[in-house]
């Protein structure tokens, strides 16, 4: 599913630079990105979807070499197979939970409202337990409400691959639990690949695997 | 692009901040409508005042301010302007050069102008009287459209004059006039006047009167009599209003020439005789003779000066308006800064990005035009009437 070889990347002006000769993530595993602040999971995750490009190196994504794709391809790429959770949520507030969902097919010319979408939207609704929330704006729910929208819009469009940038920072133990298991069912039913960044040692055996970044920068695990 | 989600989103923005948006719509609206309102209400006013003044060739009145002739000969307003005898107008009319039409317009009944004249003037004026008949003898009246219809008088009914002076107790006395008349509308100050016949105006001003008859009174009335002369008290009844038993006792005093007159509305025979009645009167300083057409544009040279003035002022607020309306979506930008960002890793490209927030000033600015579009077409409507009454 997800491919880096040779991949090197600095920001300008800056002293970090990522190196990862290989990574290989297979399709419907789930990966969790572990490592201390600053060794640059996120970099990784925003190379992956195509936010950022390599200075060096392929990446290659549900067999497209996203590296080689220009800006617009590369963004339609990502509304078409990446659902993407944020760790601030990243709502809009002036949308209601369900105009915050269906967001994706609002900003994207290449994906139009399919007929069965609001009954999708309730379905996800209803396994995040938000159902009773989707009228609501988002200044009217709790942390863990507004994760699990957020959530929910990632997984709206049914993406090949689901990158979550810690998705449960925000929460408390209880929430955190909850997102995951939402996250890693909907995905399973989906099947969809996930790659998650967490720092909560508890959470690490629900994923099929754990991704050190420091470690990969290093050579280590693959 | 997706365009309907892109109106959407915006959609959804404007009307979930809509204080910020109303404020934004209703500041841009005013940029717009003030000065096309102005120079549209100006418009109005010219036309309204122009088209009377360009309709009268000339008018006749006392030396002084040739605009406040203007608006006592055509308007009825100015009430206090100096007056000259009526042997001035009728010299005029006798030299058939031209026709002259007098106007004493100084007194007023229930805040409507009263205006003393000859038949003449309904002619001249191509006035109409819908209800009753028009003038026929002393104490009568016609009332313009718009006095009969804010008084509801009919014929029949009376309207008395005002007080001149109201602890003047030797002064003179209200008239009760007789309304034998309603006009047709006109869309002029004539709406709003109550034409008499000049006699009537001199009655109310005390230079006619009636009273009871000399020889019918009580000796205690007579202060003496002499051969052929009685003199009374004051305690002799005069008569406030005419009636068929009491217009034969009305009567004036002195030759009926020297009365006063505000204005006369002189009509030239044809090009020539105007010539020669302006020739006739240009060195005369106990006159002054006029041409109402030139006195307004004067006028709105003036007012329309200001009105440059008042235009520019209003631009420059209104590009203050629009600058800070620019900064609002400016600063509106930067604050959403985030959510763009956020957008964009979503899938969005910046082309969206830029159609989303140029849609939400393309909303403001669309629907600021429409509003003031609206209130202009408003002002268009109601200005006609508004003026009509400012003028009256």
């Amino acid at each position: 599913m997800i491919t880096l070889e040779n991949v090197r990347f600095s920001y300008p002006g800056d002293s970090f630079e990522l190196r990862i000769d290989q990574l290989d993530i297979e399709s419907v595993e789930t990966v969790a990105f572990v490592g201390p602040s600053g060794c640059g999971k996120t970099t990784l995750l925003n190379l992956i979807s195509g936010v950022f490009l390599p200075d060096a190196g392929m990446i290659t994504v549900a067999g497209t070499r996203v590296s080689d794709l220009r800006p617009q391809e590369r963004q339609t790429f990502r509304i078409e197979n990446i659902g993407l959770v944020p760790q601030n949520f990243e709502l809009l507030d002036y949308l209601t939970v369900r105009e915050n969902i269906l967001v994706p097919f609002r900003i994207s010319s290449a994906k139009s409202l399919p007929d069965d979408i609001l009954a999708r939207c309730e379905e996800l609704a209803e396994s995040a337990g938000i159902v009773s929330h989707l009228g609501k704006y988002p200044s009217q729910l709790s942390q863990g409400e507004r994760q699990r929208s957020a959530l929910c819009r990632g997984l709206i469009t049914s993406p090949k691959l689901i990158l979550a940038d810690e998705p449960t920072g925000n929460l408390d133990p209880e929430n955190q639990e909850k997102i995951v298991d939402l996250l890693l069912e909907e995905a399973s039913r989906i099947g969809s690949t996930v790659v998650m960044i967490t720092h909560e040692p508890e959470l690490l055996p629900r994923f099929s695997r754990t991704v050190n970044v420091l470690e990969l920068r290093e050579g280590g695990a693959r | 692009m997706n365009w309907r989600g892109i109106v959407y989103l915006g959609s959804r923005y404007l009307s979930r901040n809509r204080g910020k948006t109303a404020l934004l719509v209703i500041a841009f609206t005013l940029v717009w409508l003030l000065p096309a309102a102005i120079a549209l209400v100006v418009g109005k006013v010219e036309e309204q005042l122009r088209s009377r003044a360009v309709g009268t060739p000339l008018l006749l009145g006392h030396p002084g301010s040739p605009l406040e002739l203007v608006f006592n000969g055509l308007y009825f307003t100015k009430p206090e302007i100096a007056t000259m005898p009526l042997s001035t107008v009728d010299t005029l009319a006798d030299s058939d050069l031209a026709q002259a039409i007098p106007i004493y317009s100084r007194f007023s009944a229930g805040g409507n102008r009263i205006v003393g004249t000859r038949f003449d003037y309904f002619r001249y004026r191509n006035m109409e009287v819908v209800k009753g008949r028009n003038l026929i003898r002393l104490g009568e009246c016609v009332v313009g459209a718009k006095v009969a219809e804010q008084a509801g008088l009919e014929p029949g009914d009376s309207v008395i004059s005002s007080p001149e002076t109201l602890f003047d107790l030797a002064g003179v006395y209200p008239l009760k006039m007789h309304v034998v008349g309603v006009l047709a509308p006109t869309g002029s100050p004539d709406d709003s006047a109550i034409f008499v016949d000049l006699k009537t105006t001199w009655i109310i001003e005390g230079l006619g009167h009636g009273h009871q008859e000399a020889t019918e009174t009580d000796a205690n009335q007579r202060l003496e009599s002499a051969e052929g002369t009685v003199s009374l008290n004051a305690s002799v009844v005069e008569y406030n209003e005419i009636t068929s038993e009491t217009a034969d006792s009305f009567h004036f005093h002195g030759d009926l020439s020297d009365y006063p007159v505000t204005a006369a509305i002189i009509i030239p025979n044809d090009a020539k005789s105007r010539a020669l009645v302006k020739g006739r009167y240009v060195s005369d300083n106990t006159v002054q003779l006029i041409s109402p057409g030139e006195t307004m544009d004067e006028l709105f040279e003036t007012v329309f000066s200001v009105q440059r003035f008042v235009i520019w002022l209003l631009a420059a607020v209104g590009a203050a308006t629009l600058a800070i309306g620019a900064l609002v979506f400016l600063l509106s930008y930067r604050l959403r800064r985030d959510e763009f960002r956020h957008l964009r890793l979503l899938g969005a490209d910046l082309g969206t990005i830029r159609a989303l927030v140029a849609f939400e000033a393309a909303f403001v600015l669309a629907t600021s035009l429409v509003l003031s579009a609206l209130a202009l077409w408003g002002v268009e409507s109601v200005a006609p009437v508004v003026i009509r009454s400012l003028i009256a």
